[in-house]
């Protein structure tokens, strides 16, 4: 496949990982931002690849992670509803909120559908004037603006019956507040493609320039994470610390001009609560004003729910990149994928369910 | 009882619940992997418990008198009914012919079951019946009996089929998940995943179009030929639901020993890698349904090799791993980089990605 094998090729692969023992002195430890990283890192096993010098921890970029309880349990809530069509992206289903999940909801009778885009939530609730038709718009910047376009479209073509619950997070918050604790161990970014493919990385300078953090805006093939490593590494060994672009060719500096612009034009900052983690501020998008009436948290008036989480889950410490999967004392004991206690076990992109899947109680090996 | 039936959900993006504590049936309990397992392991097994339930195969075998025979059923439920490269009553013979293949056994008798929902065109039976019957024949089946019932309209999706068969086993043939052995290679007859990818292309509601086919077939043939070539072929297996990479987990456990497959020998479509790539599945668990994995001693891997080559099924055959004494019960994979990564058994049901 164009654009991926050539990204996978294992000569290429050496080649980088040669490059990168070369250059390493000390040791560094470096995030990857994005969930889609941690997964493709642990697929690839591109860890077992490095050399012992660099530590690779785990960011918060997974959007099912971050969701918060109350938004999933305002999501049950509203799903429950009989004359509700519930939308959501897939993953979403199996987070479970505070005593049950979006499948048991659909197995009770609730009306809940997978869709791929916020879009084809649109055109149910256009074919299904009766119902109250809720999409479930969750994610970072790379998903923000079909779930943007979905409420303009919904508004022109006058579906008063479509409104969305919002959780969406911003990446450049999470760093700061990641950077900025007085526990933090990063010292270098890998910082997420898609979300960058949509943003651009205008936002980065000042941080890496704040923090003297390096950043390097990294793809999700082996050989980009490799080159976002190799790049990230040089930076640290040079006392370098700028932002540099390793993923050319589907980010610019600007990014997506008129994304962005759907995005402003629908979503507002604000204070948004991270699962795990607590509230960072001004880290979220809400609508604004003048598109109150999509706001499925009014309509349902389920803005007050407030639950608790599992005291045993350690989801936010490995969200900021202080534990790992592994140093959890329920890790594929009481927590497992069949048995989750936090997202990041749920999710595809979370940090315990790929360490649970790919690594578990294998001995690493370093090459054949 | 086999657990390997029918192929329709696993592929579905709305199934899994990865909870088990639950007190009714969830889709994910037909998704061929860890809560299909756990569902006949804590539901069924208790209650029908015997020696031959409990070797876990795909099919049963029992002793007559001087004959040992092969027994399996599966049940069909795919939706749409009609799909590149086949159709329900093609995957309703194939199914059970090769659950009674993978025994080593020569399936002879068929039965059907028919449930049709009211409403239901008589052109498009007629055609799924003719299906059957081609399929049947190809593989050198009879259907013997059979069954019909209607239910009203919207309490079965158009049709579903039951099948089951019965085979003969050639004398002192002993193939089963629990056969393998350390040093066993591990060949598979041909590309994974065509047969999920296709499926879920003809239901169109993904938005995205495949020329893959599905490669729907029965394999008995293949199998006879295999069995000619080699008294030692110890686990024949279909990966259907659950694919590739849980049909490897069910023998390690079986056996009791450790699987090793090399990530570059996996013959996979480019179509199908890029279906998978783009909605975020993995090609170890796309279900097949023309495709078996054998586990064989390594001085024979070769001529079993080139007798599965022979078959128009098992054209693109490879070896793709090896039968190790470590890490008992597990599967792992070596990537095309050298580094290893454990296989697990597919755990609920695929979702795709959403960023």
């Amino acid at each position: 496949m164009k654009y991926m094998d050539e990204f996978r090729d294992a000569e290429l692969v050496k080649k980088t990982v040669a490059e990168i023992r070369r250059v390493v002195k000390r040791p560094w430890t470096i995030m990857e931002i994005c969930g889609g990283q941690t997964h493709a890192i642990m697929h690839f096993g591109i860890d077992q690849l490095l050399p012992p010098e660099i530590e690779l921890v785990h960011g918060p970029g997974c959007p099912v992670c971050v969701t918060p309880l109350e938004q999933i349990d305002k999501a049950l809530e509203i799903a429950g509803r009989p004359d509700v069509i519930f939308t959501s992206f897939g993953d979403m289903l199996r987070v479970p909120g505070s005593n049950k999940d979006l499948f048991s909801i659909r197995a009770a009778g609730g009306d809940v559908r997978v869709v791929y885009s916020p879009l084809d939530a649109v055109k149910i609730a256009q074919k299904n004037p009766d119902k109250q038709v809720v999409f479930f718009a969750i994610g970072f910047e790379t998903t923000a603006p079909a779930n943007a376009m979905s409420v303009v479209q919904a508004q022109m073509l006058g579906v008063p019956n479509f409104s969305i619950l919002v959780s969406h997070v911003r990446v450049p918050p999470a760093m700061h507040a990641i950077l900025g604790s007085p526990r933090n161990r990063v010292q270098g970014f890998l910082a997420a493609g898609h979300v960058n493919a949509i943003m651009g990385y205008w936002e980065y300078p000042p941080i890496a320039a704040q923090y003297q953090t390096p950043i390097v805006v990294t793809g999700f093939e082996p050989l980009d994470i490799l080159q976002g490593i190799l790049l990230t590494v040089r930076q640290l060994e040079e006392g370098r610390c700028e932002v540099e672009n390793g993923y050319g060719r589907a980010v610019t500096f600007d990014g997506n001009k008129p994304a962005q612009v759907v995005i402003n034009r629908v979503f507002m900052e604000c204070d948004r609560k991270w699962r795990g983690i607590g509230v960072i501020p001004q880290s979220g998008w809400c609508l604004r004003p003048e598109f109150a009436d999509f706001n499925a948290e009014t309509r349902f008036d389920v803005a007050t729910i407030q639950p608790e989480e599992s005291p045993l889950c350690i989801a936010g410490l490995i969200l900021q990149g202080l534990k790992k999967p592994n140093e959890c004392s329920a890790f594929g004991k009481e927590c497992s994928p069949e048995h989750p206690l936090g997202a990041t076990m749920v999710s595809g992109e979370g940090a315990c369910a790929a360490y649970y899947r790919y690594r578990r109680d294998l001995v690493l090996e370093t090459g054949d | 009882m086999s657990n390997q039936t029918e192929p329709v959900y696993i592929d579905s993006p709305f199934c899994p619940m990865p909870i088990r504590d639950r007190g009714t049936v969830i889709l994910g309990h037909g998704s061929g992997g860890k809560l299909s397992h756990d569902l006949i392991a804590a539901r069924f097994l208790p209650s029908f418990d015997n020696p031959v339930l409990r070797a876990g195969d795909d099919a049963g075998v029992v002793q007559i008198s001087c004959t040992q025979l092969a027994i399996s059923t599966d049940s069909h439920v795919v939706w749409p009914l009609f799909f590149p490269g086949g159709d329900i009553g093609k995957l309703a013979v194939c199914g059970t012919v090769n659950d009674v293949a993978m025994m080593g056994a020569q399936p002879l008798y068929l039965t059907v079951g028919f449930i049709l929902e009211e409403g239901l065109e008589i052109g498009l039976l007629e055609r799924i019946v003719e299906s059957m019957q081609a399929a049947a024949a190809e593989a050198g089946v009879q259907i013997v009996a059979g069954d019909t019932k209607v239910v009203e309209r919207g309490k079965a999706d158009g049709i579903y089929i039951n099948t089951a068969g019965v085979g003969v086993m050639l004398p002192a043939t002993v193939i089963g998940g629990a056969q393998a052995q350390p040093g066993d290679v591990v060949l598979l007859s041909g590309t994974l995943g065509d047969h999920g990818i296709a499926v879920l292309g003809a239901r169109g509601d993904l938005g995205f179009e495949t020329d893959i086919q599905s490669d729907v077939a029965p394999l008995n043939q293949m199998v006879a030929a295999m069995l000619d070539a080699s008294d030692n072929v110890h686990v024949l297996r279909d990966p259907t639901r659950g694919g590739l990479g849980t049909t490897l987990n069910e023998i390690a456990r079986q056996s009791n020993v450790g699987i090793v497959i090399h990530e570059q020998k996996l013959p996979i479509r480019p179509g199908v890698r890029a279906a998978c790539e783009m909605l975020g599945f993995d090609p170890l668990y796309i279900a097949n349904e023309g495709k078996l994995v054998a586990l064989v001693a390594a001085q024979d891997a070769d001529k079993v090799l080139a007798a599965m080559r022979q078959s128009p099924y098992g054209m693109d055959a490879v070896a793709i791993g090896e039968v190790v004494g470590e890490a008992n019960g597990r599967v792992l994979l070596k990537t095309s980089f050298g580094s290893t990564r454990i296989v697990d058994m597919l755990m609920g049901e695929m979702l795709p990605r959403i960023c």
